[in-house]
């Protein structure tokens, strides 16, 4: 054998071996959320979170806390100063420096919409992303519900929907049912048109998506940032630790 | 300035005469094999996590709180609120992952290299006492976050204790300190997590590094190079082909940690859920004991541990079988250094029978984490469509099974009954990189 052949059995092999394994596990993890169209999210889109924040504090907060988000650590993270969020995120009259919690109480909450609303501090590393904007996106009216509405994401949620009057109203137009089983959502169609336009309310919804996914980690803003740093500094360690090694092993034959 | 150090190095000289010689044995005038490759840098990457684990561990236990009421908060708190908090957390949940990697590598190496075999049985043994106190370590320090996966993953691992005749339903109620996991379970895993175990994995750590130096450390050859010509540029009368493990084989780790922390970097900087893997998703949603999540599996590393269970049926009216035939598969590798009677050691020179039978074993494992994991009950419909998902899962399931511990019955019988055909050993070492 060739000192390159060997060099190719002993190294390369094993390298791309890792490597292939390492790419089908992160493969098989996208397709197990599969089906769902991609969010979009950008959670270094200021603006987009900025925007998404105010739609949470018009439309969500209502019913969902963030408990573990602090208004003074969103005023920080999204460029906001502490008079802007007092006075156009904060309707509860929290300090700035507390959590985001709803003032909906918890227990009428679960005797009016059968379980208290979910925290959403967590939704996004929970569920997904794509999970949370198609959900948003997917309500449509249902007489048989309690509260009028259902959803083909999540079958038979018990929330109403609050933005309706951005998106508008949504029907399902049913498959035919086959014998035996319940009738299928075909695909929505919007009968009733919103404020918005369809396309605008799809920006809507990522924006909300991507506050959401800002804080189920807001980590994530800095350690990006960090982390081309520590790459790079790795990078340069590794080659003088590399041409540390040849020359010490000049002398080894 | 040199001079001060002198003197220190004389003060201290002067009262632990024994320390000075202890670091010449174990770094200056240890000799290593020169050829070692690629698979030698698994060791001291381990030993490297190690201490990433303990030190970053020690930060954590600063703001964690081991109360069902207060952990999940407290680890949330940790990732928020505590000054890089994120960073040391993912450094430490990163890390466990990547112990298992680094981990089953360098076992991989062992069984390649057949470096278990005479004289380094106790070496190997203590490896694989390692190993064990390792996975009850991440299984413990998994529970402690306390998010959904923590509380139904404990609560069937520790199930498994329940199918032992007589003694089962109360040794679960005891290992729990209650009926379900619970304030009682956190409090004692937290402390079996960060005290009692790490202690004792210290020691084996210990222990292991202190056997191998004993015997010496084997390598691709398979070579004894103390059974070799003597003297080398240092020494007349040590192994012609060792060089010292220190100044040598520390600055070539270095390269080998240089590239591992650029991959831990890149995960814990880019990727720390990776995927869903290392962080499970539903363990971002806090225990709850009414709502069981839709899939429970271990993390990744107890995949294929916990595919055999589920593999083996139940019979004689007991499910003992999968949780003996779990303990099994581990245990069947502390015998290892018996089961192959093999002479030769290393991979290069040994019969086809041996490298065939390493590749299946590989598979096996692979296959049965990916049973483990769940990917074959999700990719089986995809790929064939509408079939029986369980009984095709548990057919394939128990072929590798049956493939996993066959390794180890054709090993015995390959090289009792004297079938392997071998490849002569040379009397050095062939090649350093």
């Amino acid at each position: 054998m060739t000192k390159r052949q060997l060099l190719m059995k002993r190294y390369i092999f094993p390298v791309a071996l890792a490597l292939s394994l390492f790419v089908g596990s992160m493969s098989v993890q996208a397709s197990e959320e599969g089906g769902l169209p991609p969010a979009g999210t950008n959670v270094h889109d200021q603006a987009s979170l900025q925007r998404g924040a105010k739609l949470y504090f018009n439309y969500c907060v209502g019913c969902h806390s963030l408990k573990y988000m602090r208004y003074e650590r969103i005023a920080a993270d999204l460029g906001l100063s502490e008079q802007e969020v007092m006075q156009n995120l904060n309707f509860t009259g929290a300090k700035f420096g507390e959590p985001v919690i709803s003032h909906m109480p918890e227990a009428s909450a679960a005797a009016w919409f059968g379980k208290a609303p979910p925290d959403l501090s967590l939704e996004v590393r929970a569920k997904g992303a794509d999970w949370v904007n198609a959900y948003l996106n997917s309500f449509y009216l249902d007489p048989s519900r309690p509260v009028g509405w259902n959803n083909t994401v999540f079958p038979n949620a018990s929330m109403p929907f609050p933005l309706w009057e951005l998106q508008g109203l949504q029907t399902a137009e049913m498959k035919p049912a086959k014998p035996g089983e319940d009738a299928q959502v075909e695909k929505l169609v919007l009968s009733h048109p919103g404020k918005l336009t369809p396309a605008q309310f799809q920006q809507a919804t990522r924006d909300l998506t991507s506050f959401l996914e800002y804080a189920s980690e807001p980590a994530a803003l800095e350690r990006h940032a960090y982390g081309v740093w520590v790459l790079l500094f790795l990078a340069f360690f590794t080659l003088l630790a590399y041409m540390l090694k040849k020359e010490y092993w000049k002398d080894v034959h | 300035m040199a001079n001060v150090f002198t003197n220190i190095g004389d003060w201290v000289n002067e009262r632990a005469p024994g320390m000075a010689p202890m670091y010449r044995a174990h770094m200056t005038e240890y000799y290593a094999p020169k050829n070692f490759n690629l698979w030698y840098y698994f060791g001291s990457l381990a030993l490297l996590v190690l201490i990433n684990q303990i030190v970053t561990g020690i930060f954590l236990t600063m703001n964690y709180n081991p109360s069902a009421a207060g952990a999940f908060n407290s680890v949330e708190y940790i990732m928020r609120d505590v000054e890089w908090g994120w960073l040391i957390r993912y450094m430490h949940s990163t890390g466990a992952s990547l112990f298992f990697v680094v981990v089953f590598l360098h076992m991989f190496r062992g069984i390649m290299y057949g470096s278990y075999k005479k004289p380094r049985e106790l070496v190997w043994l203590l490896g694989m006492l390692i190993f064990l106190v390792l996975m009850a370590e991440a299984f413990m320090g998994y529970v402690l976050p306390w998010g959904n996966m923590s509380f139904w993953g404990a609560k069937v691992i520790i199930s498994l204790f329940g199918t032992i005749p007589y003694i089962g339903d109360t040794l679960v109620e005891w290992i729990m300190g209650d009926f379900l996991p619970a304030d009682a379970t956190l409090n004692r895993f937290f402390a079996l997590h960060v005290i009692a175990l790490p202690i004792v994995l210290l020691l084996l750590v210990v222990l292991h590094i202190a056997a191998l130096h004993e015997v010496g450390s084997n390598n691709p050859d398979g070579v004894e190079i103390k059974k070799g010509p003597k003297g080398n540029r240092w020494d007349a009368l040590k192994p012609a082909d060792g060089i010292p493990f220190h100044p040598y084989y520390t600055v070539k780790d270095l390269v080998g940690v240089g590239f591992f922390l650029m991959i831990a970097a890149f995960i814990i900087f880019f990727a720390p859920t990776f995927g869903g893997w290392f962080l499970e998703h539903d363990n971002f949603i806090p225990a709850n004991n009414l709502a069981t999540p839709s899939h429970i599996k271990p993390v990744w590393y107890f995949t294929p541990f916990y595919a055999i269970v589920r593999m083996i049926p139940s019979f004689l009216g007991s499910a003992v079988w999968g949780v003996i035939a779990m303990f099994g598969s581990i245990g069947v590798l502390f015998a290892m250094p018996w089961l192959d009677r093999g002479k030769v050691k290393s991979i290069r020179y040994r019969g086809t029978g041996f490298k065939v039978g390493l590749g299946l074993f590989v598979l096996s494992f692979f296959m049965l984490g990916a049973v483990g994991a769940g990917i074959t009950a999700e990719v089986m419909p995809v790929w064939f469509g509408d079939i029986d998902v369980t009984f095709w899962e548990n057919l394939f399931g128990r072929v590798m099974t049956i493939v996993y511990f066959g390794f180890f019955a054709f090993l015995w019988a390959y090289t009792y009954f004297g079938w392997e055909k071998t490849k002569p050993v040379p009397e050095r070492v062939t090649t350093h990189d």
